[in-house]
């Protein structure tokens, strides 16, 4: 099953006939790295090319830099002095259940940054390191950090079962962050920043190729429909910005959510326009923690938006941008209250008063349905018996609508809305509860995946319980990253890729158009 | 990282793409479909030529669903899908594709 270039040869983990605690596999992973950003992918960034030939240094600056997030970032410290080792959080990762490696337990990987705290931060640390569990800083630490921190998809499963709430992603993005600032960065993440800044999206799709691929589309959409949908590109004085992550422009199956957005805006008489500028709704800024990159990703929507004269700006399937637009464009880009620069003031003027918000596209979809402004025939769905994969930046770090758990029912309210067939997987496994797909937070990539596939394990038995017993043959989802990573898993488990698209996917095949030309 | 051709040695980055796109000639193409295992045949060559031109005028390989239309109104629509492809470069079109035709890996959330 494992491709040429994954070596040595990767094999998912058998189902489980209870979803036992695996027998614990000290070092099971600890061979499995990424991949490390070059010079030139760290300089563009503004980090160190590498790390510094003489490693006090390195320490001094990896220490510094620990300080500066402690002070700056408060829920951190919190974070580092709070946990009592309860020991609630340990089998609730994926990648621990997965792989049986104990340092990715939640709270292990917590500990790799809280033992060296302790040594350099706390009293006691400093006077009796080996009676708290404190540890000196050295490039053997920094090389498990390295590691460890590369293990985890920042999806915060964990942090629902603490009693403290402590957020295990935020310190993967503290680890990351002090990485990245030493020089020891990760190439896939850190290369795709650089092409957002430089092209304008990860995927580094250039205008003109995005403007070919879409007028590919329009032509595809007119041969199956008989009507001119149309995907447009920079279009001054549209009403709707569409930000979307660019590999809904590129890949499989994303490409047929996009095709979606486009008949929901055709079928509503609503105009809209994709940005050549802001071809992209991901923002990996988040996955390292860091701060600037977030911000300075943010700005572009941003400029796009005032550029273009939007009066509202809606987001694509993308789970981790959903978290930024929803929790944090505000302060950092103006697109909801809270920033008082001129150009946010500026956008909030220019913004239509009822969408001063970004808005999700399922909440779009579903309003439009609710208005009774969009037609469905549902029977187009029949051949899929459908479930819903909630993505764990929208199920754990947002909202939809106007009340909690909306972010759960929307997009469940629109496939029932536009198919026959669907059944949820178990609920310890959906909602604030569900499993990541095993491919977020900046692990989406080649050479890691083989804690992909084992971390893809407890999602990949409750879909198998739906397939059994409900004969599921379709799993939608809102977010990328989790498409392409089923694509790629689902294989290892016995399954097709095909079965896993959009919920703008279904939409697409059951929207009526009409003949209106 | 390097490939030997021809008595030439080539530089490739840490997964085996080529590191300098002009390096890149059938001899190169050969090779690198040798380190994925891909054996060459006509078909396999149609499909690198194509990446290689629309590389070279749009700076980006295409998307898939582009890919598949411009083979199927190439050699016939019984092969403008994705599944041809797949047959052809068993580890993902985009990918395995690129690699071997000497192009940079794309990259994001596919």
């Amino acid at each position: 099953m494992a491709g040429p270039d994954s070596k040595p040869v990767i094999t998912a983990p058998a189902f489980r006939d209870y979803p036992s605690i695996p027998a614990l596999q000290p070092g099971a992973t600890e061979g499995v790295r990424c991949y490390v950003a070059n010079e030139k992918i760290q300089e563009a960034l503004g980090f160190p090319g590498k790390l510094a030939d003489n490693w006090q240094e390195t320490h001094d600056k990896a220490i510094g830099r620990m300080g500066e997030l402690l002070d700056k970032y408060r829920s951190l410290r919190v974070y580092m002095d709070a946990c009592v080792h309860c020991g609630s959080c340990t089998d609730k990762c994926h990648y621990f259940i997965g792989t049986g490696d104990p340092k990715n337990m939640p709270v292990a990987r917590q500990d790799l940054m809280r033992s060296v705290y302790r040594r350099y931060f706390t009293p006691a640390g400093k006077l009796f390191p080996n009676l708290v569990g404190a540890r000196d800083l050295t490039r053997e630490v920094l090389d498990e950090w390295y590691t460890y921190y590369w293990q985890c998809s920042e999806c915060r499963r964990c942090s629902v079962f603490c009693p403290y709430g402590i957020d295990t992603a935020e310190i993967t993005m503290a680890g990351r962050e002090i990485l990245d600032h030493v020089g020891y960065g990760q190439k896939y993440s850190n290369e795709i920043i650089g092409k957002v800044h430089k092209i304008g999206n990860n995927l580094g799709l250039p205008g003109p190729a995005l403007i070919d691929t879409l007028t590919g589309l329009e032509e595809d959409v007119k041969e199956e429909t008989g009507c001119d949908v149309r995907y447009p590109v920079d279009e001054q004085g549209a009403e709707v910005l569409l930000v979307t992550p660019s590999a809904d422009f590129f890949a499989e199956p994303h490409i047929e959510s996009t095709i979606g957005y486009g008949k929901v805006f055709h079928a509503a008489g609503i105009s809209w326009t994709f940005s050549s500028k802001a071809s992209e709704a991901g923002n990996f800024g988040m996955f390292i923690g860091n701060y600037d990159q977030l911000r300075k990703i943010a700005l572009r929507v941003r400029e796009a938006a005032l550029e273009l004269g939007v009066k509202r700006i809606v987001v694509g399937e993308c789970g981790h941008a959903w978290r930024v637009a929803y929790a944090f464009w505000n302060t950092l880009a103006g697109i909801g209250a809270g920033a008082n620069d001129p150009f946010a003031v500026e956008l909030q003027k220019q913004l239509d008063p009822r969408y001063k918000q970004p808005t999700h596209i399922c909440e779009l979809t579903w309003d439009l349905i609710q208005q009774g402004r969009l037609k469905f025939d549902k029977s187009a769905n029949d051949h899929r018996r459908i479930t819903f994969h909630d993505s764990c930046n929208v199920a754990r770090a947002s909202r939809m609508g106007d009340y909690p758990g909306g972010q759960f029912d929307i997009p469940r309210n629109i496939i029932k809305a536009v198919a026959n067939n669907f059944v949820d997987m178990a609920p310890e496994t959906i909602h604030e509860k569900t499993f990541c797909c095993g491919g977020g937070g900046g692990v989406l990539t080649d050479e890691l995946l083989d804690i992909r596939v084992k971390g893809a394990l407890p999602r990949m038995e409750a879909l198998k319980r739906v397939v059994d017993d409900h004969d599921v043959n379709f799993m939608a989802t809102i977010c990328a990253i989790c498409k392409a990573q089923f694509t790629k898993v689902l294989p290892y488990y016995g399954y097709k890729s095909g079965m896993v698209g959009g919920v703008h996917q279904l939409v697409s095949t059951a929207i009526q158009l009409g003949n209106e030309q | 990282m390097a490939i030997e051709v021809n008595g030439k040695s080539y530089e490739t980055d840490e997964e085996g793409y080529l590191v300098n796109l002009n390096d890149w000639n059938e001899d190169v193409g050969a090779e690198l479909a040798k380190t994925e295992s891909v054996t060459m045949t006509e078909q396999h060559w149609e499909v690198v030529n194509f990446l290689r031109d629309y590389y070279n005028e749009f700076q980006i390989a295409p998307a898939v669903r582009v890919l598949t239309k411009a083979i199927g109104k190439k050699l016939g629509p019984e092969k403008g899908n994705s599944q041809y492809l797949y047959e052809l470069f068993p580890y993902g079109p985009a990918k395995q594709a690129c690699k071997i035709a000497g192009l940079p890996k794309p990259t994001g959330c596919i």
